[in-house]
C-alpha cells in the first residue's frame, strides 16, 4: 500500500513523516514521533484521554485519520509547557490537586487550553461545558474546573 | 482489549468537489467518503466498512460556508458542528437548528463533525435531520454531470441509507425561512446529562394564530428505523386551541406514530415514555416561544 507523505507542524515545529493512511494521528504521535503524553483510552471517540490540538481546536486524535493533518498545526501535551516551565494551567493543576491517576489530564489540560485562548472568562458552566468531553474517574471534576477557573483569573490579573 | 486496526486503504485529500465526484465515479462502490471522520474512523476500526479508497472531502473549501439567501439559509456540507454552533446567522434563522447543534457530542466532536456527515451517515439518532426536517430543508447532491434537489425528508428510505449513489456528493443543504408567528423546539433525551447519543429526540415547529395551531410540523430521532416525520400528530394538532388537554392526546398519538426499537441504549417501551414527555414539553416550548413573535 502506498505511503502518504505528510508536513506539518508539531508542537510548534514542521515535521514530515511517511505514513501508511490507515493510521490513526494518535497511533502516529505515539509510536513514530514517541509522544506518549497523548493516551489511548476507549480508541472510539468517547473517553478524551487522546485529546490533542488542532489548529488550535481540540478533537480526539483517535479519530483523526493522520494524513488528514497535512500542512495543519497539531498540538499536543509536550508542547504546552516545559519541566521548568509549566504553562499557567498546569501550575493550576498542580496547586489544585486536580491530578489524581493522571491519565486524563493531558487531554483535560488541552481542552481546557483551547478553551481560554477562546474566551479567557469562562463561567463556571462554560468550563463544564469544554471539558465535558473529557472522562475523568478519580476526581469527580471538582478540583479540575476551580484549577481551570483559577487559572483564568490568574492570567488576567496579571 | 480489542486492538482495533483498521484495513489498508488509499487516500485521497481532495480540494475540489469536481475531484471528489471524478474519484466517486471511477472507484464506486470501493471507496467511502470522510469529512470529519467521527462516524467513519470506528466503522473502519470496527471493519463494519471496509473501503479500497477513502476520499476526504473535508479539506474543500468551497463546501464550508453558512450564508443567507434570499429567504433561507445555505449551508455547505462539511461545515462543522462548531462553526453552526457559533454562527449568529444559524441562531437567527435556524434556531432549532441551533439547538440541535449545540447540543450534539463534546467540543472535540463538534470540532471534526460536519452537518453533511451527519446526514449522509443516516442514523436515525441524527441530531440535525429532526430540526432540518421541521425546517422543510431541501439537500443538493451532485454526481457525474448531473444535480438534484431533493426534501430532506426523503433522503432516508431505510435504517442507516441514504439515497446517495455511489459517485454522488451531498454537497449543500438549504433552509427556508420559517412562516411568521412560529416557535420551534429541539429536546433530546440521552442516558446522561453530559454528551451522548439521543435515546429519543423530538423537533417541532409551531406556527401560532393566538393560541391555536395554525400549522406544526414535527420530526422525531431514534425512535425509528429512521428519523421521521409525525404526521398523523401534526394532523391531530392542526387547528386545534393548544390546552392541556390536547397536549396529552397529542402525547397519546405520537406513541401510536413510532416504531421503536429495544437496544443497548434504551428499551421500546421506555423509548415511548420518553417520547410522550418530550413531544407535551416541546409543543409548550414552542407554544412560548412563537407566542413572542420570533
Amino acid at each position: 500500500m502506498p505511503e502518504v507523505e505528510l508536513r506539518f507542524v508539531l508542537n510548534g515545529k514542521p515535521v514530515r513523516a511517511f505514513v501508511k493512511p490507515n493510521l490513526t494521528l494518535l497511533d502516529l504521535l505515539r509510536h513514530d514521533f514517541k509522544l506518549t503524553g497523548t493516551k489511548k483510552g476507549c480508541d472510539r471517540g468517547d473517553c478524551g484521554t487522546c485529546t490533542v490540538l488542532l489548529d488550535e481546536k481540540p478533537v480526539n486524535s483517535c479519530l483523526v485519520l493522520a494524513p488528514k493533518v497535512n500542512g495543519r498545526k497539531v498540538t499536543t501535551i509536550e508542547g504546552l509547557g516545559e519541566p521548568s516551565r509549566l504553562d499557567p494551567l498546569q501550575e493550576s493543576f498542580v496547586n489544585f490537586k486536580a491530578v489524581q491517576c493522571g491519565f486524563c489530564s493531558p487531554g483535560m489540560l488541552l481542552s481546557a487550553k483551547a478553551l481560554l485562548n477562546e474566551n479567557p472568562h469562562p463561567s463556571r458552566e462554560e468550563v463544564k461545558r469544554a471539558i465535558s468531553g473529557n472522562l475523568c474517574r478519580c476526581t469527580g471534576y471538582t478540583q479540575i474546573i476551580d484549577a481551570i477557573l483559577a487559572a483564568a483569573k490568574r492570567s488576567t490579573s496579571r | 482489549m480489542v486492538h482495533l486496526s483498521i484495513k489498508h486503504f488509499e487516500y485521497f485529500q481532495v480540494g475540489s468537489i469536481k475531484e471528489a465526484i471524478s474519484l466517486l465515479d471511477k472507484y464506486g462502490e470501493e471507496a467511502e467518503v470522510v469529512a470529519g471522520g467521527t462516524d467513519l474512523v470506528p466503522q473502519l476500526k470496527a471493519r463494519e466498512v471496509e473501503p479500497k479508497y477513502v476520499v476526504d472531502i473535508s479539506g474543500i473549501k468551497d463546501l464550508d460556508y453558512v450564508e443567507d439567501y434570499r429567504e433561507g439559509l445555505r449551508i455547505g456540507a462539511v461545515t462543522t458542528y462548531d462553526t453552526l454552533d457559533k454562527s449568529p446567522l444559524i441562531l437567527r434563522k435556524a434556531p432549532v437548528l441551533a439547538e440541535a447543534v449545540h447540543g450534539v457530542g463534546n467540543a472535540q466532536i463538534r470540532n471534526l463533525g460536519t452537518i453533511g456527515g451527519n446526514l449522509a451517515n443516516a442514523s436515525p439518532a441524527a441530531d440535525t435531520a429532526p430540526p432540518l426536517m421541521v425546517s422543510e430543508a431541501s439537500l443538493k447532491i451532485m454526481g457525474p454531470g448531473k444535480e438534484r434537489l431533493i426534501p430532506v425528508e426523503d433522503f432516508f428510505p431505510s435504517a442507516n441509507a441514504s439515497v446517495l449513489q455511489k459517485n454522488e456528493l451531498l454537497t449543500e443543504i438549504q433552509i427556508p425561512d420559517m412562516p411568521a408567528n412560529t416557535g420551534e423546539a429541539f429536546i433530546k433525551l440521552g442516558r446522561r446529562a453530559g454528551p451522548d447519543l439521543s435515546i429519543a429526540s423530538v423537533a417541532v415547529a409551531l406556527t401560532l394564530d393566538g393560541d391555536i395551531c395554525k400549522d406544526v410540523r414535527i420530526a422525531l430521532g431514534s425512535v425509528g428505523p429512521t428519523v421521521l416525520r409525525a404526521r398523523k400528530t401534526e394532523d391531530y394538532l392542526r387547528g386545534e386551541r393548544l390546552e392541556r388537554k390536547v397536549l396529552e392526546e397529542c402525547s397519546e398519538i405520537v406513541a401510536k406514530e413510532i416504531k421503536p426499537i429495544s437496544d443497548v441504549r434504551a428499551s421500546a417501551e421506555h423509548r415511548t415514555e420518553v417520547t410522550k414527555s418530550l413531544m407535551g414539553n416541546a409543543v409548550q416550548i414552542a407554544m412560548s416561544r412563537g407566542g413572542r413573535g420570533r
